[in-house]
Protein backbone atom coordinates (compact mmCIF):
# COMPACT_ATOMS: atom_id res chain seq x y z
CA UNK A 1 0.00 0.00 0.00
CA UNK A 2 1.23 3.44 -0.75
CA UNK A 3 -0.05 7.08 0.60
CA UNK A 4 -1.41 9.60 -1.53
CA UNK A 5 1.78 11.68 -1.21
CA UNK A 6 3.69 8.38 -2.30
CA UNK A 7 2.01 7.89 -5.19
CA UNK A 8 2.09 11.37 -6.29
CA UNK A 9 5.83 11.56 -5.68
CA UNK A 10 6.31 7.95 -7.85
CA UNK A 11 3.91 9.58 -10.83
CA UNK A 12 5.36 12.97 -10.75
CA UNK A 13 8.40 11.12 -12.84
CA UNK A 14 6.34 9.10 -15.22
CA UNK A 15 5.73 9.64 -18.39
CA UNK A 16 2.77 8.00 -20.15
CA UNK A 17 2.52 8.61 -24.50
CA UNK A 18 -1.46 8.32 -25.72
CA UNK A 19 -1.78 7.58 -29.25
CA UNK A 20 -5.22 9.25 -30.42
CA UNK A 21 -7.09 12.10 -28.36
CA UNK A 22 -10.76 11.38 -29.46
CA UNK A 23 -13.09 9.43 -26.46
CA UNK A 24 -10.53 6.66 -25.06
CA UNK A 25 -7.77 9.74 -25.26
CA UNK A 26 -9.06 12.52 -23.69
CA UNK A 27 -10.85 11.00 -21.43
CA UNK A 28 -8.01 8.85 -20.30
CA UNK A 29 -5.48 11.52 -20.55
CA UNK A 30 -7.45 13.85 -18.10
CA UNK A 31 -7.86 11.15 -15.12
CA UNK A 32 -3.83 10.29 -15.32
CA UNK A 33 -3.88 14.25 -15.35
CA UNK A 34 -6.16 14.29 -12.38
CA UNK A 35 -3.98 11.69 -10.69
CA UNK A 36 -0.43 13.61 -11.29
CA UNK A 37 1.12 12.01 -13.75
CA UNK A 38 4.14 14.02 -14.93
CA UNK A 39 4.52 13.87 -18.56
CA UNK A 40 2.01 12.89 -21.09
CA UNK A 41 2.74 12.78 -24.97
CA UNK A 42 -0.39 13.15 -26.96
CA UNK A 43 -1.09 12.65 -30.68
CA UNK A 44 -3.89 13.49 -33.02
CA UNK A 45 -4.31 15.04 -36.21
CA UNK A 46 -8.18 15.75 -35.72
CA UNK A 47 -10.31 18.80 -34.57
CA UNK A 48 -13.22 19.32 -32.83
CA UNK A 49 -16.41 18.63 -34.51
CA UNK A 50 -19.96 18.92 -32.66
CA UNK A 51 -20.24 15.54 -32.72
CA UNK A 52 -17.70 14.57 -30.18
CA UNK A 53 -19.23 15.73 -27.40
CA UNK A 54 -21.29 13.05 -26.88
CA UNK A 55 -18.23 11.55 -25.51
CA UNK A 56 -14.81 13.17 -25.89
CA UNK A 57 -14.07 15.42 -23.28
CA UNK A 58 -14.23 18.79 -24.92
CA UNK A 59 -16.25 21.89 -24.85
CA UNK A 60 -19.09 23.41 -27.19
CA UNK A 61 -16.45 26.96 -27.36
CA UNK A 62 -13.64 24.41 -28.74
CA UNK A 63 -15.48 23.10 -31.50
CA UNK A 64 -13.22 23.46 -34.79
CA UNK A 65 -9.87 23.36 -32.42
CA UNK A 66 -7.18 20.33 -33.21
CA UNK A 67 -8.10 18.06 -30.56
CA UNK A 68 -4.50 17.60 -29.30
CA UNK A 69 -4.02 21.16 -28.17
CA UNK A 70 -7.80 21.70 -26.65
CA UNK A 71 -6.88 18.37 -24.69
CA UNK A 72 -3.57 20.45 -23.45
CA UNK A 73 -5.92 23.54 -22.90
CA UNK A 74 -7.78 21.38 -20.86
CA UNK A 75 -5.30 19.65 -18.77
CA UNK A 76 -3.60 22.98 -18.04
CA UNK A 77 -7.26 24.02 -16.22
CA UNK A 78 -6.63 20.54 -13.94
CA UNK A 79 -3.29 20.42 -13.57
CA UNK A 80 -1.16 23.45 -14.84
CA UNK A 81 2.05 21.31 -13.32
CA UNK A 82 1.72 18.62 -15.86
CA UNK A 83 3.92 18.75 -18.86
CA UNK A 84 2.24 17.90 -22.00
CA UNK A 85 3.92 16.91 -24.93
CA UNK A 86 1.11 17.53 -28.06
CA UNK A 87 1.73 16.29 -31.38
CA UNK A 88 -0.88 17.80 -34.28
CA UNK A 89 -0.20 14.60 -36.80
CA UNK A 90 -1.75 11.00 -37.77
CA UNK A 91 0.57 8.74 -36.52
CA UNK A 92 2.64 6.62 -39.35
CA UNK A 93 5.09 4.03 -38.51
CA UNK A 94 7.96 5.48 -38.28
CA UNK A 95 6.72 8.14 -35.91
CA UNK A 96 5.70 6.02 -33.08
CA UNK A 97 9.44 4.57 -31.52
CA UNK A 98 10.65 8.51 -31.85
CA UNK A 99 7.37 9.65 -29.90
CA UNK A 100 7.18 7.15 -27.46
CA UNK A 101 10.48 5.37 -26.67
CA UNK A 102 11.01 7.68 -23.44
CA UNK A 103 7.17 6.87 -22.31
CA UNK A 104 6.86 4.14 -18.91
CA UNK A 105 3.50 3.19 -21.06
CA UNK A 106 1.71 3.67 -24.36
CA UNK A 107 -2.00 3.61 -24.27
CA UNK A 108 -3.76 3.10 -27.74
CA UNK A 109 -6.44 5.41 -28.13
CA UNK A 110 -7.40 5.49 -31.44
CA UNK A 111 -10.83 4.76 -33.22
CA UNK A 112 -9.85 2.94 -36.66
CA UNK A 113 -9.09 -0.67 -36.76
CA UNK A 114 -6.48 0.00 -38.86
CA UNK A 115 -4.67 2.52 -36.61
CA UNK A 116 -5.50 -0.02 -33.92
CA UNK A 117 -3.83 -2.47 -36.41
CA UNK A 118 -0.43 0.03 -37.29
CA UNK A 119 0.22 0.59 -32.92
CA UNK A 120 0.23 -2.92 -31.89
CA UNK A 121 2.26 -4.24 -34.76
CA UNK A 122 4.74 -1.40 -34.60
CA UNK A 123 5.25 -1.25 -30.67
CA UNK A 124 5.91 -5.16 -30.95
CA UNK A 125 8.28 -4.65 -33.19
CA UNK A 126 10.20 -1.76 -32.46
CA UNK A 127 9.46 -1.32 -28.62
CA UNK A 128 9.13 -5.25 -27.34
CA UNK A 129 9.37 -3.70 -23.94
CA UNK A 130 7.05 -1.05 -23.41
CA UNK A 131 3.73 -1.51 -22.12
CA UNK A 132 1.02 -1.36 -24.96
CA UNK A 133 -3.03 -0.68 -23.71
CA UNK A 134 -5.53 -0.89 -26.15
CA UNK A 135 -9.15 -0.54 -25.98
CA UNK A 136 -10.99 -2.88 -28.28
CA UNK A 137 -14.96 -3.28 -28.18
CA UNK A 138 -16.87 -0.40 -26.47
CA UNK A 139 -20.00 0.55 -28.45
CA UNK A 140 -23.35 0.82 -27.72
CA UNK A 141 -24.74 0.79 -23.63
CA UNK A 142 -25.59 -1.17 -20.64
CA UNK A 143 -23.90 -4.57 -20.17
CA UNK A 144 -21.05 -3.25 -17.66
CA UNK A 145 -20.06 -7.20 -16.94
CA UNK A 146 -18.81 -7.40 -20.59
CA UNK A 147 -15.99 -4.84 -20.43
CA UNK A 148 -12.71 -6.38 -18.98
CA UNK A 149 -8.98 -6.44 -19.30
CA UNK A 150 -7.00 -9.36 -20.94
CA UNK A 151 -3.18 -9.59 -20.89
CA UNK A 152 -1.26 -11.04 -23.49
CA UNK A 153 2.36 -10.38 -23.06
CA UNK A 154 3.23 -6.80 -23.05
CA UNK A 155 -0.13 -6.15 -24.61
CA UNK A 156 -3.06 -5.53 -22.37
CA UNK A 157 -6.81 -5.37 -23.86
CA UNK A 158 -9.41 -3.07 -22.50
CA UNK A 159 -13.00 -3.72 -23.53
CA UNK A 160 -15.21 -6.16 -24.39
CA UNK A 161 -13.63 -7.19 -27.66
CA UNK A 162 -16.84 -7.71 -29.50
CA UNK A 163 -18.89 -4.42 -30.35
CA UNK A 164 -18.04 -2.89 -32.71
CA UNK A 165 -19.15 0.97 -33.78
CA UNK A 166 -22.00 1.22 -36.78
CA UNK A 167 -25.19 3.39 -37.32
CA UNK A 168 -26.94 1.17 -34.82
CA UNK A 169 -24.95 0.85 -32.06
CA UNK A 170 -22.93 4.59 -31.63
CA UNK A 171 -20.14 5.34 -29.26
CA UNK A 172 -21.66 6.97 -26.17
CA UNK A 173 -20.00 8.45 -23.32
CA UNK A 174 -20.78 5.87 -20.63
CA UNK A 175 -18.79 2.51 -21.93
CA UNK A 176 -16.32 4.64 -23.75
CA UNK A 177 -15.26 6.28 -20.82
CA UNK A 178 -15.69 2.92 -18.55
CA UNK A 179 -12.65 1.60 -21.26
CA UNK A 180 -10.47 4.92 -20.83
CA UNK A 181 -10.67 4.94 -17.31
CA UNK A 182 -9.35 1.03 -17.20
CA UNK A 183 -6.62 1.79 -19.87
CA UNK A 184 -5.80 4.50 -17.34
CA UNK A 185 -6.46 2.75 -14.02
CA UNK A 186 -4.51 -0.30 -15.83
CA UNK A 187 -1.46 2.14 -16.59
CA UNK A 188 -1.27 3.60 -12.67
CA UNK A 189 -1.31 -0.23 -11.49
CA UNK A 190 2.00 -0.85 -13.74
CA UNK A 191 4.03 2.70 -12.50
CA UNK A 192 2.29 2.04 -9.28
CA UNK A 193 3.58 -1.65 -9.27
CA UNK A 194 6.89 -1.41 -10.52
CA UNK B 1 -5.05 -39.62 -35.03
CA UNK B 2 -2.73 -37.51 -32.47
CA UNK B 3 -4.42 -34.17 -31.16
CA UNK B 4 -3.19 -30.64 -30.00
CA UNK B 5 -3.45 -29.21 -27.06
CA UNK B 6 -3.30 -25.26 -27.27
CA UNK B 7 -3.57 -22.48 -25.15
CA UNK B 8 -5.89 -19.99 -27.36
CA UNK B 9 -6.85 -16.37 -25.55
CA UNK B 10 -6.10 -17.56 -22.31
CA UNK B 11 -8.00 -20.74 -22.52
CA UNK B 12 -7.43 -24.09 -23.13
CA UNK B 13 -8.71 -25.82 -26.84
CA UNK B 14 -7.95 -29.17 -28.04
CA UNK B 15 -7.65 -29.78 -31.95
CA UNK B 16 -7.82 -32.63 -33.62
CA UNK B 17 -5.02 -32.07 -35.91
CA UNK B 18 -1.06 -32.75 -34.89
CA UNK B 19 -0.37 -28.72 -36.26
CA UNK B 20 -1.96 -26.03 -37.43
CA UNK B 21 -0.87 -23.05 -39.71
CA UNK B 22 -2.24 -19.74 -38.10
CA UNK B 23 -4.41 -19.61 -41.44
CA UNK B 24 -6.10 -22.98 -40.61
CA UNK B 25 -6.75 -21.62 -36.59
CA UNK B 26 -8.50 -18.94 -38.27
CA UNK B 27 -10.66 -20.96 -40.53
CA UNK B 28 -11.73 -23.67 -38.13
CA UNK B 29 -11.87 -21.42 -35.15
CA UNK B 30 -14.74 -19.15 -37.47
CA UNK B 31 -12.67 -16.22 -36.83
CA UNK B 32 -13.95 -13.93 -39.94
CA UNK B 33 -13.28 -10.71 -38.43
CA UNK B 34 -11.71 -8.48 -40.71
CA UNK B 35 -8.53 -7.40 -39.23
CA UNK B 36 -7.24 -9.83 -36.62
CA UNK B 37 -3.44 -9.27 -34.78
CA UNK B 38 -1.72 -12.99 -34.05
CA UNK B 39 0.82 -14.52 -31.78
CA UNK B 40 2.23 -17.75 -30.88
CA UNK B 41 4.09 -17.96 -27.96
CA UNK B 42 3.56 -14.07 -27.75
CA UNK B 43 5.83 -13.85 -31.10
CA UNK B 44 4.28 -11.39 -33.91
CA UNK B 45 2.80 -13.21 -36.69
CA UNK B 46 2.27 -11.02 -39.44
CA UNK B 47 -0.58 -11.15 -42.06
CA UNK B 48 2.04 -12.86 -44.71
CA UNK B 49 2.94 -14.87 -42.63
CA UNK B 50 -0.20 -16.77 -41.14
CA UNK B 51 -0.08 -19.33 -44.00
CA UNK B 52 3.34 -20.51 -43.21
CA UNK B 53 3.55 -20.12 -39.40
CA UNK B 54 2.80 -23.67 -37.62
CA UNK B 55 1.30 -23.70 -33.96
CA UNK B 56 2.31 -27.09 -32.08
CA UNK B 57 1.19 -28.54 -29.19
CA UNK B 58 1.59 -26.81 -25.91
CA UNK B 59 2.01 -23.43 -27.84
CA UNK B 60 0.41 -20.16 -26.44
CA UNK B 61 -1.48 -18.88 -29.24
CA UNK B 62 -3.44 -15.21 -29.01
CA UNK B 63 -5.68 -13.98 -31.64
CA UNK B 64 -7.01 -10.58 -31.43
CA UNK B 65 -9.94 -9.00 -33.18
CA UNK B 66 -9.13 -5.84 -34.06
CA UNK B 67 -12.66 -3.33 -33.55
CA UNK B 68 -13.04 -0.03 -34.51
CA UNK B 69 -14.41 2.74 -31.90
CA UNK B 70 -12.64 5.01 -29.37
Amino acid sequence: MKSLAEIKKILKKKSIGIAGAGGLGSNCAVALARVGVGKIVIADFDTISKQNLNRQYFFLEQIGQKKVFALADNIFYINPYIEVEAHDKKLKPYHIKPLYRNCDVIIEAFDLAEMKEMLIETVMEELPDKPLIVGLGMAGWGDNNSIKTRKSGNLYICGDERSEINDLLPALAPRVGIVAHMQANLALELLLNE
Amino acid sequence: MRTMRIILNNRQEEFDQSTLSVSELIKVKEFSFRLLVTKINGKLIRKDERETAIIQDGDKVDVIHLISGG
